[in-house]
C-alpha cells in the first residue's frame, strides 16, 4: 500500500489517538497527522508517531483486579448461570449508572435491549433457538449485536470505578472472560452455536463472538498454562 | 497501528498472515495550507447515531455522521471483536476526535471542520468490493468543500 500520507502509530488496536481522557495527547497526535498536509516531500510520506500512549507500561499494566467483589461463577452448563448473571448484574447497576451520568454518555443498547432481557436470550440459546427480539435484522445479526451489548454494560461498569482508569484494555479483558459469569455464558455459548442450525448464529458464534486472544487464553488455561 | 511485538501471539499471526494486495496508483496530491484546509473525518469503526442502522456483520455501507452530533450519540456496531472497545466507551474522541479536530478550527490551526463526516466499518471486505462506496463518499466530500480527510482506522 503507498497512501499519499499516513502516519503510523504504536497505540493498540481500538485506539488509534492514543489514551481516553487525555486531550492534549490526542491533540498531539492529531496535530502530527494533519502536518502531513503540508509537506511536500510525496508522493508517499509514511511517518511514525514517535510517542507511546500515557500509562501503557508494564507497571501500570501489573496489578489492576476489579474491586467489585462477583461471586465465582459456577459452571456454564448449570441451570443457575442465568441467575448468576443476574446477581452480577444487580452488583454492578450502580456502577452502570454512575458510569453513563459521569460520562453522559452509554455505548450499551445497540440491540435495543435493556440489560436482564440481554442476559435472558442469551441464555436461552441453552435451550434450543430463541426467537428474535431485535426487529429489522436477522436472527445471526441479532445474536451479536445483544452479545456486544452485554459486555458493554459490564465493561463500562467496570471501569466506572476509581483506578479502573490505569488499567489495560487486556486486565479489562480478561476480568470479563475470566472471572464473570457473563464471560463464561458467552464461551459456553460459543460452544453451543457453532453448531447452530442458523447460518448467522453459527457464523458469529465461530468469528464474531469470543475474541482470538481470549480463546487462545482459555485454551491455554484449559491446558494449564497460565500466561 | 500497534506492534506486531505488542499484540498476543495469535493476533499478530493472523495480522501478518492477511494479504494486503498492492494499488497501481500513488494518488498525491497537494494543496492549501492547514489553516485554509476544510477537514472531515472518516473513520473505519463502525460508528453511527444511535437509533441509526447498525452495520451488519459485512457491510460495505456508510452511515452519517453530522458534524454537531453529539458524542453522547455516537455507538460502535463494528464486526470484529478483536480490538479494545473500553477506550471508545470511556471517551469518543479516542476514536472520533471531533472535540479535538473543532478545537483546532477554533485556534484557527485548521480552516474548518465539515458538516458532515462518515463512518464505514472496516471488515469483512476487499478494497475493491468497497470502491463503489469509496467513490460516492468523495462526492460528498467534494460537496461539503472538504480539502483534507483524516481517515481513521480502528
Amino acid at each position: 500500500m503507498r497512501p499519499p500520507r499516513f502516519l503510523w502509530v504504536p497505540f493498540e488496536l481500538g485506539r488509534p489517538f492514543g489514551a481516553p481522557g487525555d486531550p492534549a495527547f490526542q491533540t498531539k497526535v492529531l496535530r502530527a497527522v494533519l502536518a502531513l498536509l503540508e509537506r511536500e516531500d510525496g508522493p508517499v510520506i509514511l511517518d511514525d508517531f514517535p510517542e507511546d500512549a500515557p500509562a501503557t507500561s508494564e507497571d501500570a499494566a501489573t496489578g489492576w483486579v476489579c474491586p467489585i467483589g462477583l461471586p465465582k461463577p459456577a459452571a456454564a452448563s448449570e441451570p443457575a448461570m442465568l441467575a448468576e448473571v443476574l446477581r452480577e448484574v444487580a452488583q454492578l447497576a450502580p456502577w452502570y449508572a454512575y458510569a453513563h451520568e459521569a460520562r453522559g454518555r452509554s455505548t450499551f443498547g445497540v440491540s435495543g435491549l435493556e440489560i436482564e432481557p440481554v442476559a435472558r436470550f442469551l441464555h436461552a440459546f441453552f435451550d434450543g433457538m430463541p426467537g428474535n427480539p431485535v426487529a429489522g435484522v436477522t436472527l445471526g445479526e441479532a445474536f451479536r449485536l445483544v452479545c456486544e451489548d452485554l459486555r458493554s454494560w459490564y465493561l463500562e461498569a467496570a471501569t466506572a470505578r476509581p483506578g479502573a482508569g490505569a488499567a489495560t484494555s487486556r486486565a479489562l479483558a480478561d476480568w470479563f472472560w475470566g472471572e464473570t459469569a457473563a464471560g463464561r455464558l458467552l464461551l459456553a455459548l460459543q460452544t453451543i452455536c457453532a453448531k447452530s442450525a442458523d447460518d448467522g448464529v453459527r457464523h458469529v458464534a465461530v468469528s464474531q463472538l469470543v475474541p482470538r486472544a481470549q480463546r487462545h487464553r482459555q485454551i491455554n488455561l484449559q491446558s494449564g498454562d497460565s500466561t | 497501528m500497534v506492534r506486531l511485538t505488542d499484540l498476543p501471539e495469535v493476533d499478530a499471526r493472523h495480522l501478518v498472515s492477511k494479504e494486503c494486495p498492492p494499488f497501481d496508483s500513488e494518488p498525491w496530491v497537494a494543496g492549501p495550507p492547514l489553516r485554509e484546509r476544510r477537514v472531515a473525518i472518516v473513520t473505519s469503526a463502525g460508528l453511527h447515531r444511535r437509533g441509526d442502522r447498525s452495520f451488519a456483520i459485512q457491510d460495505i455501507g456508510y452511515r452519517v455522521i453530522p458534524g454537531d452530533l453529539p458524542a453522547s450519540e455516537l455507538v460502535m456496531t463494528h464486526s470484529s471483536v478483536n480490538f479494545d472497545r473500553t477506550g471508545f466507551q470511556q471517551d469518543t474522541n479516542l476514536v472520533f476526535p471531533i472535540d479535538r479536530l473543532n478545537e483546532l478550527a477554533a485556534a484557527g490551526e485548521i480552516g474548518s471542520v465539515a458538516r458532515f463526516h462518515y463512518s464505514v466499518m472496516g471488515a469483512g471486505w476487499l478494497p475493491h468490493e468497497i470502491e463503489p462506496t469509496a467513490v460516492e463518499l468523495a462526492g460528498l466530500l467534494k460537496e461539503d468543500a472538504v480539502n483534507a480527510v483524516l481517515l481513521s482506522p480502528v
